[in-house]
This record gives structure tokens, sequence and C-alpha cells, in this order.
């Protein structure tokens, strides 16, 4: 019985943030006409698929207990990346796709050695790649470089019907798979396993024999690949390139995983919690929207109050589990 | 004697100061040259020290912050907060006498200080990492701001106000008096009393320090109040300069800044020694990078770069790691470095 209280305590912030979910949902339906339909629900989805893909990322370097400040400024580069190959270079998408997506994961991949290799800080080291990344987008153009191309039109415009008369669109689809695979890589796998143990002790997962180094650099790459994959969705939702995209998008991702339930001291957390998360972001821009009265900013003050809640809800857990084994 | 200057944290710094003015001076032969204009000193130089202001006071704050092994991000936002509040609370000022610019700095430094203060509680009792504690009012700070200034940039038409960040005193910046004003205010207070030795064991062992009898909670309480104090005062300079409250763009970045600024100045990010003189070089030398990129022609967006690029060596060059397997020399005293960083990090 108190076995399974414990239990509980860790999946406390998870089912608080499924909790809160519904009820702003069900706030919202009951306050607006027009708000309880599945295809509101289905656009959150939709407008937020990026944050998904980012989100599902930033959840493994959290819960390695590191952070990733750079991937705002990835989806950045990315977008200029394949704005400008497209139009300027006029290649064809077989070739922008492939490079777009190796940006985020060469960089990621360096940022991952820099960090296990000279045993830097993650926070300092992905600083650095942030200013480098949005840097080196503004290098390529300082203006916003519109896409006309069919292939990236047809990746923005296509709906994929859905019974009822909803729909969701291509971007959807790739962010449900990417969180298919990490719930997989989380739960199901050794490297999984291993991100688990660096994040409840990164010395105790080397004094197992884990393959600490390889993971950490793995998992900053697997982060950067999440961010340019998300900033390819971001391009087809914009249809532009431009150096100011997603400015301050690592804020709301850390913010989306926070509350979805990922402990920032690492160890603890589900990729899925993640997605409510970034749900949850969406539903309070959702409910401002359909206010109409109420300004953009906040949006910035809800989701200061709402982490702030969340984490000093964390700090309760942490503390009553410390307790408990100092009892035992 | 030439071995002592080059052991000095500062020397490292010194140089790289010395050589972007020489590099502008290379480029504008006038660069370092300095005249009165008016009873007033005009030069690059000055403009540098009168631009690096905000920059140098922020600085100094988050000096004393990561010297306790914390971080401060939400300094961007409370610039933002001070200067909206500072410059809404003049900005419908009907008379020219100076009653409502103390009522404005008072509203101003009070408010920036208590949301400092907010951090350094979430720090020091609730326990939370520094880094997710300021990141809730960097998230929310700047919301606050948008939401004093209605989301736009009001002009203020009250001319006093100007004198904080645009004012000179005895032919030179106003601006400047106060950066060392608050500069000797942190030195005296942190070299002349027992809290800079607080700071610095804090920052290397918080619970060592606790058992030694130092209460460790109000020490980075005050840090952070301090910080809060800084971010406020540069964002009443910020404001006063444009005689405008912008709640979306002022002291964007300047977290960033403020962190390279220390770091380049020599305080470890882990914590422990702080170096206040490092820091302020450290600042200077990002503003004097920023005039240089913009007078030599370059996109003004290639600062990001340089700066990204920059940070990167300097970290490289702290590290135990990389420094023994790039020079290879000096083994022992590495080792031995390198077990005093591993002790922190146990800690």
């Amino acid at each position: 019985m108190i076995n399974r209280l414990s239990i509980d305590y860790k999946q406390l912030p998870l089912i608080a943030t499924i909790a809160l979910f519904v009820l702003m949902f069900s706030f919202g339906s009951l306050r607006y006409t027009g708000f309880f339909s599945t295809q509101v629900f289905l656009n959150l989805f939709i407008d937020n698929a990026f944050l998904i893909v980012v989100a599902v990322g930033m959840t493994f370097v959290i819960l390695s207990g590191g952070i990733d400040l750079s991937v705002g400024s990835v989806i950045a580069l990315t977008s200029m990346v394949a704005a400008s190959l497209t139009m300027e270079a006029q290649l064809s998408p077989v070739i922008v796709v492939p490079i777009s997506l190796l940006v985020g994961t060469v960089l990621g991949m360096v940022q991952g050695s820099l960090i296990h290799f000279y045993n830097l800080q993650p926070f300092i080291v992905t600083l650095a790649g942030m200013f480098l990344a949005r840097g080196l987008s503004y290098v390529i153009s300082v203006e916003t470089i519109a896409i006309e191309h069919p292939f990236f039109s047809y990746m923005a415009s296509t709906q994929i019907p859905l019974p009822g008369g909803t729909f969701i669109s291509i971007s959807v689809v790739i962010a449900i798979i990417i969180v298919i695979i990490a719930i997989f890589l989380g739960h199901f796998t050794k490297f999984g396993r291993t991100i688990y143990a660096i994040g409840g002790s990164e010395q105790s997962a080397m004094l197992m024999g884990l393959p600490v180094g390889r993971t950490k650099v793995l998992i900053y790459t697997l982060s950067g690949f999440c961010a340019s994959l998300a900033g390819l969705i971001f391009t087809f939702y914009m249809l532009s390139g431009y150096g100011l995209h997603a400015n301050g998008m690592e804020l709301d991702t850390i913010a989306a995983v926070v509350i979805g339930g990922t402990l920032l001291t690492g160890g603890a957390g589900y990729v899925a919690g993640s997605v409510v998360g970034v749900l949850i972001l969406g539903i309070i821009q959702t409910i401002i929207v359909f206010e109409g009265t109420l300004s953009s900013w906040w949006t910035k003050i809800a989701i200061g109050v709402l982490l702030f809640l969340f984490i000093v809800l964390q700090r309760i857990i942490v503390i009553r589990s410390e307790k408990k084994q100092a009892k035992e | 004697m030439g071995k002592s200057i080059m052991r000095s944290r500062l020397f490292w710094p010194i140089m790289v100061l010395i050589l972007i003015l020489l590099i502008n001076l290379f480029f504008d032969s006038s660069f370092l040259s300095i005249e009165v204009r008016n009873g007033r000193l005009t030069g690059s130089i000055i403009d540098i020290l009168n631009r690096g202001a905000p920059l140098m006071l922020i600085s100094i704050g988050m000096t004393l912050v990561i010297a306790t092994k914390g971080i401060d991000l939400s300094v961007g936002s409370v610039i933002a907060m001070s200067g909206a509040i500072g410059a809404m609370s003049v900005a419908n000022a009907e008379t020219d006498g100076l009653g409502p610019l103390f009522t404005a700095i008072a509203l101003a430094l009070v408010i920036s200080t208590l949301v400092g203060g907010w951090n350094g509680l979430l720090v020091s009792r609730i326990g939370v990492q520094p880094i997710v504690a300021t990141l809730i009012l960097m998230v929310a700070g700047r919301g606050v701001a948008q939401l004093i200034t209605g989301g736009q940039i009001t002009t203020v038409y009250y001319d006093p106000y100007n004198f904080i960040g645009g004012g000179y005193l005895l032919a030179l910046p106003f601006s400047v008096f106060i950066v060392a004003f608050v500069l000797l205010l942190a030195v005296l207070i942190t070299r002349k009393t027992a809290l800079g030795l607080f700071i610095e064991s804090v920052g290397s062992n918080p619970d060592a320090s606790r058992l030694a009898g130092i209460n460790s909670k109000n020490i980075m309480l005050m840090v952070y109040l301090f910080s809060g104090f800084c971010a406020g005062v540069g964002g009443l300079i910020l404001s006063s300069n444009v005689m405008s409250a912008d709640g979306n763009n002022a002291g964007l970045w300047f977290e960033l800044d403020a962190i390279l600024a220390v770091v380049i100045g020599g305080t470890s990010l882990m914590g422990g020694r702080f170096y206040l003189m490092g820091t302020i070089i450290g600042a200077l030398i990002i503003q004097s990078l920023t005039t240089t990129i913009y007078s030599i022609g370059v996109p003004a967006e290639t600062n990001l770069v340089v700066k990204a690029v920059v940070v990167l060596i300097v970290c490289l060059l702290q590290s135990p790691e990389f420094r023994s397997k790039v020079f290879g020399t000096g083994k022992l005293k590495k080792t031995k470095e390198q077990k005093e960083s591993e002790g922190v990090t146990l800690s």
C-alpha cells in the first residue's frame, strides 16, 4: 500500500497536468461557443506540431539532467537554410530536406561532445550554440526569405481528413510518429534506461558501467535533430525563413517539459507528459484568442505562473521523497 | 615581475580589450582621441563607457550571483520592467520639477529589488535550481513589462528623466558615475567586510559554509536582491537614454551578455572566487566588440556569431580537461586543479 502511494507521488505532476488540461478545456467549452469541438482540439496539434517535436528532444536532455538552450535558434537556422537553398540555390527538396535536418544534428553533436569531453556545463555550451545558430541565420540573410515551391506549399496546405469532418495536417502526422518513436526509445531500449540512470546520478551510472559519454553525446544530437525537424515543420507552417523565427522558443519548450511533469533535476518524467505540456501552452493561447480582449502578453504571464506552480510542486515531491529515504 | 603580471587574472581580459581597441584604431585613426565639446568630453572611448554602463551594472550583480554558484536569467526582464515603471510613472508628469523623477526612481528600484528578492526566496528558501527559478521571471517578467506599457512604446516628454542616462556631470556622462558608485559599493562591501568571503564560501560549498556558521540562505537571498537592484538601475538608464518605455525589446539578450561578461572576467560558473574588476573589463570588451562591429561595417547581426565563439573559447580555456589535453604542460598543477573542481561538482 505504502509502495503504491510512493509511485503516485512521482506521477503527481503528470496527473496534475492532465487534470489541468481537462479543466482548461472544459472551462473554454463552457465559456465560449464553438470551443467544444474536435477541430479545436485537433488545431492544438496542428498549431503546435513543431513545439511537440522540440519538446520530445528536450525531454531527453532534461531527463539526463542537462538543458538545451539552442533549440529556438536551431529552428530559425533550419528555416533559413531550407529557404535559401530552395529559393536562392534552386535545389530540389530531395536535397534540401536532408541538409536542413543535418544542420541541427551536427550542431547538437558538437554541443554534446563539448559537454562530455571537456566537462563544460550544458547551460553555457548550448547558450553559445544559441548565439551561433541565430548569428549564422543572420549571416545567410537579414531579411525574410519567402518560400514559393510546390513541395512546401503541398506540405503546408494538405489536409488529411478524419471522420466527423475534421482534419489534421502532415506536420501532425510527423509529430505523432516522432512521439511514438521517442516513447519506444525512452521506455523500451537500453539507451532510454541509460538516460534515466544518468539523470538519477551520473556517477552511479558511470560506476554501473553504462556508456555515459556516448549516451550524453547522443542525447544532444537527438535534441538537435528534433529541433531541426521542428524547424522544417515550422517552415512548412510559416512558408518562410527568417532569423527571428522562434525567438524565445527554448523557454516555451522547457516550460512545456516542466509542466509535463519531467523533473528538472533529471531522472523522472515521461515523453508523453511533455506532449500534454505543449497542449496546455496551446490551450492557453486558444483561450486568449477566444476571449478576444486579452492581449498576447497574458500568455507569458500565464506560462510564468504555471511554471512557478509546477516547480514548487516538484520541489515538494523531491523533499518528500528525500525525507522518506532518510526515514528508511 | 613579468611573470607575476602575466599570472594576474586580469592580464588576458585586459590584453583582449587592448587588442580590440587597437583594431579599431587601425580602421579609424581618430578612435582614441577625446575632445571637449560644449564642456563635455566626447569620443569613442567615452561612448563605449556610456553605452556600456547598463551592461557593467548588471554584470556586477551577476558576478555576485554566479559567485554563489547561481545564475540570474531574469535580469533582461527586470530591465524591461524597471524601465517601464520608471518611464510610465513620469510619462504624465506635468511639472518640470524633480518630484516625479525621484518617485519614478524610487518606485522602479524598489520593485526591481523586490523582484530580485522573489528570485532569492525561490532559490534560498524553496531550494529551486537558480536557472529554473529565474527562468520563471524571465518569461513572466517580460509579460508584466508589456502589461505596464500596454505593449506599446511610450515616449516620455519629461526632461529631467533624461539626466539618468543622458546627462553629464563634470564633463563625463552621468551613467559612468552611477557605475563607479555601484562598483565602489560592491568592492567595499565584498572586499573590506567578510561578506565577500562568505559569498565565495557559499559558492564553493553551501553545506560546509552552513556548518561553519554562515547563514548560506541569507547570503543567497542577498545576492539576488542586489542583482535585481542592479538590473533596476540598468533599466532606468536604458529607458532614460531613449526617453521611452519599451516592454518588448528593452533588455533583450542582456542576461546572456552579462553572463558572458562575468565569464570573460575570469569568474567561474562553478561558483567560488569572483573578480569584480574582471567583470567590468569583460563588459567593456563586449561593448567595444559591438562598437567595432558597427564601425568596420560588418553586418551587426554577425555580433552573435563572434560572441558565441568568444564564449566557447573562454569556457574551453577554463576547462581543466581541455587545457591538459591541448597544452599538456604543467600536469601536476592541472591535476590539482582538476581535483579541486571535481570536489566542487561532488558537493
